[in-house]
Formats: structure tokens, sequence, C-alpha cells
């Protein structure tokens, strides 16, 4: 029997080595609130301060820049709904790109005053629209992503940023974190442990010295901004030693996954006809590759691929709950339905790629008969 | 004008319909789809640009026009 491949990393990393046996110790020792004085308040307060310190280490940022939230996705509403009540005296509007993750559109439609900016059909920023967007009188915050989520387009974070002038940036790094360098530049930044290989449940904010930031949560009795109630910290420090680990493998996995990425992206334009392969080929994050399969229903193909034990992910509307496209498919202007994503992990070897590439066209084929084409 | 009824046709269907209905139009002519699945609007100027066909726009909301060119 052929053995599964979980090929939706950019989804959820399988639980690193490194984190599993972290959260084993830390079970141990942090259990106890951080914030009291005896001893196992102490012991647990050690914990918290060395994650901090590491987890800042590899951002290359202060510890005291550093928070953690109860997900990726606390930590970008935070960033978002933080960084524009910061800024209420120099405006309203939050300026972001059409492909930021979800979680940052509905922060954005939450404040109301959001003013969005596109991307080309390889999903790169429109830098010239963006630097006229956020030059305009009033703007309290953009937002860009590091590279999308879904067809893995790095974007020009460097470059937006110095555009922004006295505007910060917030910039959702989630998928890069753990994977690529992140570019400098930003005022806000968050990440998601999930995506590095790290527990679900445990979101990174940072909040650069200098920026205004005024939590959009009630307050606690507790000096330092912060997410509300206690912190998860066993699954903190195993999120702070996973990414450590990750980071010191990024490089040599970096290398593997982004030539298994180009050969699966080259592999499916040559075998699989009427396929649109998303993305920019070159200047793309190691571990994520989207493609469309003309005229194939994007559920279908999920299933087909799940049933040959392929787990991946799709931006096609048959497989959302609102029954709409990505809207990342649909700023790039590219096919939309028979979506898949393939994101890779350390887990995922050349033979799941090639056992992978060896299945699809099959698949593809016989979802088209049943079509009738 | 050929007209494509895919009303009431999820994704990828009415981009199967209009597939399936190019043969029996003549180079130069049009294609009009209707479909109410909204991955349609996205789907259908794609289709074209993938299949160097002209998309010819959206008249009114679930409407689409194609000139097929080749």
């Amino acid at each position: 029997m052929e053995a599964d491949a979980y090929l939706d990393a950019a989804s959820a990393a399988p639980l690193h080595p490194v984190a599993r046996q972290a959260l084993l110790a830390a079970l141990e020792d942090g259990w106890a609130d951080p914030d009291k004085l005896y001893t196992a308040g102490r012991r647990a307060q050690q914990l918290r301060e060395a994650a901090t310190a590491t987890v800042a280490s590899c951002l290359g940022v202060r510890p005291d820049e550093v928070t953690f939230w109860p997900s990726g996705t606390a930590a970008a509403h935070a960033a978002v709904l933080g960084g524009l009540a910061g800024r209420v005296r120099a405006g309203q509007t939050f300026v972001h790109s059409a492909i930021e993750h979800s979680a940052v559109l509905h922060a954005a439609a939450r404040h109301g005053d959001a003013a969005e900016v596109g991307v080309d059909r390889l999903g790169r920023l429109d830098l010239d629209a963006w630097a006229s967007a956020v030059t305009r009188p009033g703007v309290a915050l953009a937002g860009l992503i590091s590279a999308s989520h879904e067809v893995g387009t790095v974007q020009p974070v460097a470059a937006a940023a110095s555009l922004c002038g006295d505007v910060p940036l917030y910039v959702d790094a989630a998928q890069t974190v753990g994977h690529a360098p992140v570019p400098a530049g930003w005022s806000l930044l968050s990440a998601s442990a999930r995506k590095w290989g790290g527990p679900a449940g445990i979101g990174v904010l940072v909040v650069r010295k200098g920026t205004r930031w005024v939590s959009p949560h009630p307050g606690d009795d507790l000096h330092r901004p912060r997410a509300q109630g206690p912190l998860d910290l066993p699954a903190v420090v195993a999120a702070a030693a996973s990414l450590r680990a990750v980071q010191a493998e990024a490089g040599t996995e970096g290398v593997r996954q982004s030539k298994l990425i180009g050969r699966i992206r080259s592999t499916v334009a040559a075998t699989v006809p009427d396929v649109e392969i998303i993305g920019d080929p070159d200047d793309r994050l190691p571990h994520i590759v989207t493609f469309s399969c003309l005229y194939v229903d994007g559920e279908a193909l999920l299933h087909a691929l799940d049933r040959r034990g392929f787990a991946v992910s799709s931006g096609s509307s048959c497989t959302s709950s609102t029954l709409k496209p990505s809207h990342v498919l649909e700023a790039m202007g590219v096919l939309s339905h028979g979506n898949v994503r393939v994101s890779l992990h350390p887990g995922v070897s050349s033979a799941d790629v090639d056992r992978f590439l060896a299945a699809l066209p099959g698949i593809v084929a016989g979802l088209r008969a049943e079509a009738g084409l | 004008m050929t007209v494509v009824d895919s009303r009431g046709r999820r994704c990828p269907l009415p981009i199967i319909d209009l597939a399936k209905a190019l043969p029996g139009v003549e180079v130069g002519g049009m294609i009009r789809v209707l479909a109410d699945d909204p991955a349609a609007a996205n789907d259908i100027p794609a289709w074209c640009r993938l299949k160097q066909q002209e998309y010819a726009g959206s008249p009114s909301p679930g409407v689409y026009e194609v000139r097929r060119l080749s």
C-alpha cells in the first residue's frame, strides 16, 4: 500500500519533532501563572521570557516588541485594529493589498474605511497604485502580506515600505516566517506557529518601538499590551523552540523544497493539458505552488486526490463556504475553478512528489471525461 | 448570436457549456453566456485568455459575451 502524502503545510504544517519535545517538557514546568511571584510562577515566567527572547532573536527584533496571541488570526486582527487605533489622530484609512489573508480583510471590514490596492497577473503588488494610495491624506495604516498564502508570490515588502513615509506598515508574514527571511521596513508583523511546524493556537505579534499601537480589546491589570486571558505557555515554548529549529534548517530545506516546487510547476504544465500554473515562477516562496485545471470541479479534484492519499487545498468556489472563488485568484484574474494548492514541509519526500505527479494527469482526465469533454 | 444558458449551474459547468458551444459558432461570431454562478465573472475572461478567444465584456450582471477568434 502507498503511503499518504500530506501536501497542505500552508494550512497547517505537521508538528516539528522539536516542538513535540519542547511541548512535553514545558507541560511539566509551564502550567503556573507566569505573573505570580511564587516559585512555580517564576519558573513559568522564565519559560515565557526565554521563549519570547528566542522568537525575538529569530525575527531580529527586541523581546519587548514581541507578544503571543491565541492564533495567527488573533494576532492579525490585533495588528490591524490596534495599529489603526493607535493612529486615529492621523486618519482612518487602512490601505491594503487585494491579496491579504481573509483574517486581515475581515479586520479591515470591521474598521470600515479601507482602500484596496491590486496585483498583476503573477500576484505581485501594483507599486504605483500603492504609492498613490498610501500617500493620500488620512491614511492610518498600510497592510501587505509578505508572500501570498495561496499562490506563493513574494511581495515587494521593502519597496512598499519605502513608499509609506510616516504611515506604519503591517506585514502578515505567516507564510514567510520559518521559510525565508522577512524583508525590513515594517512597523508591525504577525505570524502563526502552525505554519512553521509549531502547535496550532499560537500567534505572534511584533510591534516595533516607536509604533503607536492601542489594544483593540478591553485591558487587564498587566502593564504590557498582550492578548486577553492566560497564555498557553507550553505551546508558546514549543512554538519558539520549533521556530529556532526550523530557521536553522530553512536554508537547506528551502533549496530542497523549492526544487520540488519547480519540478511540480514544470511537470504539471507538461503532463496536464489545459492547465494554468499560477504565481511568479521565480520570485516565490520555496514551499507553495498553485495551479488550475480547466473544466474540472475543484471539490471533485480535491476529493479524488484525497482518495489516492494526497491532501491538498483549493481556492475554487465549490470548496468555500461562501460559494465564491478565492479573492486572491480573482484579484490576479486567473482561472479559479479546478484549483489545487500544494504546499510542502520537511516530511514531504521527492518520492511523494513523484507519486503525486504520476497520479494527477489521470485523475484530471477522468474528471474531464465525466463532464463529457 | 449563440446564447448559452448556464443559469443555475455551478462553476465549472458554465465554462464547459461555453467550450462546448464554441465549435458551433463561426470565427468572428459571438457567444452570449448567461450564468449566475459568482465564479463565472472571473473564469469566463480567464478562459478566453487561456483559449485565445476574445472576452467582449459583460453588458449586464450575469451576462457575458465572447467572440470566437480561432
